[in-house]
Formats: structure tokens, sequence, C-alpha cells
């Protein structure tokens, strides 16, 4: 019990850093552009159009506004995937730091996952506005979204952990898992619906990609106006505090050797 | 621990990997696995080493290049943990270990007065108060807005040193910093130690320079190769150092 205290108590001793490094990475990520922000917004659009010209008329049986069921299940993933690739080199980016002074390890990956939020945070604007543009129906549910950024944001946590620890002692990992989001990408229903695909595949996803459960969640506030399922609101909450857990647990354990093998 | 001890170093032990080859990939990691390769050429950094300083006693650390005193110093301030044996300190701790380490070279000298306060753990608001403070030390009013990459080196070791003094830590850990800078800024810097040291502050002290540790110790700690040679008071540690070494 007193061990959590102290834990509790390092991390709002330094929860100042975690701001810091938070408005550092979105202040760097811009400056010297002549938009800035904007492209946070812009980005995501010019995906969007991009991918509608070339899939609506592909899939467009079963999902009624392509462009907005598009944007939901990117914005999303696309918060999971920047932020854990940030995550991979937040330690190793940081040692020469972490070999001079004594700092609370998680903190560079967990600033780099916080700010990767801010991002998604912005791509929420994009939606509005595709959202406007394109008449879709609104409904109260939508302001229930934290429900879904929360749990993903402590899945992403978990997984950055692990992969920012694992980078230390294996370099390949930052190449495995590269391969692995792109299968990752393919294997989550962002621009087609799920119904196409086979059974047995259908019924993996549904059952064991994480993703899917926050961005069915997310379509569902967003899309069609509902709460959603008990399973999926479950299994969103299972699926973040296992992945925390094992994160947490993982950095826990190897932090102590990192400085071993910069 | 011992109450009276502000910083208790008992008989430890640090390891590195000296692998002639480092296994960073998976690859190499199985193959070495299964063909029982898997042994770490360990190097022992320190060994059985026990320092135990008293509140307001002031510690030089000599011994020539590779000898563990850098080592030492981390395992004081928590950077590395020990292998073997335990390390305690009671207080703050100010680290010297390399001015402005934590700096974001494109972000101006404003921002990373912030930026190196918190990453020494002081909170934004206590970073405000003693802003003005910071920068009239490293005299550096002039240049809060430039990013600090334009900074000259010895720019950047003052507005280093100004931030990490800024309070008056229990523990001061300095590592040959000051040969950075002009001559009038590091007497600034003594200045700055020896007013914390007559304030109470306990010194752990690197430097090759024997004279300056005679100056601001009072006790020293020669290391060789991991092993403690000679601890005691600085006049006979130093002598006898200087007596090998000549």
């Amino acid at each position: 019990m007193n061990l959590m205290r102290d834990r509790i108590n390092t991390f709002l001793q330094y929860k100042d850093l975690l701001r810091e490094l938070v408005v550092r990475d979105v202040k760097l990520k811009y400056r010297r552009s002549f938009l800035g922000y904007l492209w946070s917004i812009l980005n995501p659009l010019l995906i969007m159009i991009v991918m509608t010209m070339v899939f609506s008329q592909m899939f467009n049986r079963g999902i009624d506004n392509f462009p907005v069921y598009l944007l939901t299940g990117n914005a999303l993933f696309e918060f999971m995937n920047g932020a854990t690739h940030m995550s991979l080199y937040s330690v190793l980016d940081n040692s020469a730091l972490i070999k001079k002074i004594y700092v609370p390890k998680y903190i560079f990956t967990l600033s780099r996952i916080t700010s990767s939020l801010v991002d998604l945070i912005f791509s929420m604007g994009a939606l509005l506005l595709v959202m406007l543009v394109t008449r879709a129906q609104f409904s109260w549910y939508i302001l229930a979204f934290p429900l879904v950024i929360i749990p993903l944001y402590f899945f992403t946590c978990g997984l950055g952990f692990l992969l920012s620890a694992a980078n230390v002692f294996f370099r390949d990992i930052q190449y495995i898992y590269n391969a692995i989001t792109v299968a990752w990408m393919y294997l989550t229903p962002l621009f087609y619906p799920i119904d196409l695909l086979p059974e047995w595949l259908r019924w993996l996803i549904e059952h064991f990609n994480p993703m899917y459960y926050y961005i069915q969640f997310f379509r569902d506030l967003v899309c069609y106006g509902q709460f959603t399922s008990l399973r999926i609101f479950v299994g969103c909450w299972i699926m973040a505090v296992v992945m925390f857990l094992i994160g947490l647990g993982v950095f826990k354990k190897t932090q102590d050797k990192f400085i071993l093998y910069f | 621990m011992d109450e009276k001890y502000i910083v208790d170093v008992d008989d430890v032990t640090i390891r590195f990997n000296l692998a002639s080859e480092k296994i960073d990939n998976l690859k190499e990691y199985f193959i070495k696995l299964v063909k029982h390769e898997l042994m770490f050429q360990e190097f022992l950094a320190l060994k059985n080493v026990s320092l135990k300083v008293k509140p307001g006693e002031a510690w030089g650390l000599i011994g020539v290049n590779g000898s563990g005193k850098s080592t030492l110093l981390k395992t004081v301030c928590g950077i590395l943990k020990p292998y073997k044996g335990t390390v305690t300190t009671r207080g703050t701790i100010a680290p010297l270990i390399e001015l402005g380490a934590g700096f974001d070279m494109n972000m101006t000298a404003r921002e990373n007065v912030f930026l190196n306060g918190t990453v020494l753990g002081h909170s934004r608001k206590f970073m405000q108060e003693h802003f003005d403070e910071i920068i009239d030390f490293a005299e550096l009013w002039d240049f809060l807005d430039v990013p600090i990459k334009n900074f000259s080196s010895g720019m950047q070791a003052r507005l280093g040193f100004a931030i990490a003094t800024m309070v008056r830590p229990d523990i001061l850990v300095v590592d040959e910093i000051l040969s950075v800078g002009d001559f009038q800024f590091q007497q600034k810097c003594y200045g700055r130690m020896h007013d914390m040291l007559d304030g109470g502050t306990t010194l752990l002290y690197v430097s090759h320079d024997v004279e300056s540790v005679r100056k601001l110790c009072s006790h020293a700690i020669w290391l060789e190769h991991g092993n403690v040679r000679m601890q005691g008071r600085v006049g006979e540690v130093t002598e006898e150092y200087m007596n090998i070494n000549q």
C-alpha cells in the first residue's frame, strides 16, 4: 500500500513534466509550417476524400454515409497507430537523458501517447465538419464519446509501454511492428463493412481485434445514434485493462535494465 | 538505515554487460539461446563499495579514468540500480552530472527553463516563481526567446547550472561540469557551491583537479578499478593519491 502511495506521489511530482513534454510535442510538430494546427484537421480530410473516391462505390452496400463511416474508423485507428509507433522510440530517444538524471521513464512514453490524443481531438474537428457537410444525423449519443476514448487511451498506453520496453532490448521490434500494424489495419473494418468478410474471419475479428470494439462502439454513437451492446462496452474495458496491466508489468520489470542496453 | 547518514552506500556492486557483440535483435538472441551462448561477459564497475556520508560533509571522489567515480555518482542519484547491496539517501538530490541534459535544442531558453525544471522534478508553478532568479544568475535576459541551439556551450552550461542549483538541495552531486564556461562564471559557480555548503548541503564531487577537491571537500574517497583504495580526510587521501600518481 505504501509502495502504491509512493508511486502515485512520484507521478504527481512529475505531472508537470508530462505537461511540458506534451506541450513541446504539440508546439514543435507544426512550428514553422504555414497552416500549423490546421494540418491536423486537413490530413484526415484529404485521406478521407481519396479513400471515398476509391472505395465508396465498391463498398456502398450497407454503409449509409461512407465518409463518416470511414472517418470514425480512421480517426481511432490512426490514434492507436500513431501513438504506439511514437512510443516505440520514446525510451530510446531519451536515452541520453535517462543516463544522466533520474526521471520515471514511463513519463516519456505517456507523453507521446498523450500528444497523439491531442491530435485525435483535432481530427474530431474534421469528423464534425464532414458530418455537417454530408448532413448526417446528429444524436445526443455522440456526447458519450469519452466512454470510447478513455478505455482506448488505456489500451494504447499498455501497448505503448510494452513496445517501448521491448524495443530497448530488441531493435527488431520496430520493423516487426510495422508489418503488424499494416496487417492489423486491413483486418479492421475501417473502409469496408464487416459482413463482406468470410464467416470465420469475421468471427475472429469480432472477438479478438481490440480496435474492432472501440471503432464499433464509436460508430454506434456517431453513425447509428445508439448506445452500443453490452458485449462491446465490456469488451472495450477488458481489452484496455488487460493490455494496460501487461504493458505496465513488462515495463516495470525491465526498466532498471534499460540503461545497460542503450 | 542508520539515521545519522544522509547517503548510505552499503556494499554495492554494479554490473555492466560488456558483451563483445551486443545482442539487440531477436534472431541473434534465439540463435545464442539455442546454442547456449547467451553468456554475458560481465564487468563489475564497482565492487563492494561502501560510502557513508553524514549531513553537511563534502566528499570528493578521485581516481583515474574508468575507476568508477561517475558510476558511483549515478548510483547515488538512482540512475543506476545496484546489482548487489543497497543505496539509501535522505532528502532532495540535485544532480549536476551533465549540465542541460534534457534541454531541447529546438526550444527557446524560456521554454527550456520549464522543461528542464520539470525534468528535475519541480512543478511548473515553482519554476515560475524562480524564473527571474535563474535568468539573473545565468545572465541571459537578452536571449530569452532564442532557440538554444544558437547558444554557445558556455551559455548552455550557465543556464543548466542556474536551473540545477536554484533550490538548496540536501545533496548536491557534481560531476566535472565546470570545465566549460569562462573563468568568471566558474568563480560564480564555485561561489554558489560554497554558499550551499555553508548552508549545510552535503556534496559529492568528482574532479580530476585535485586542487579543487582540496578546496571544496572535507573528505575524499579514492577509487581504483571499481574498488575503494582509500577513504577518509581529504588531506591524507589526496596526498597519498598524488604520491602514487607521480
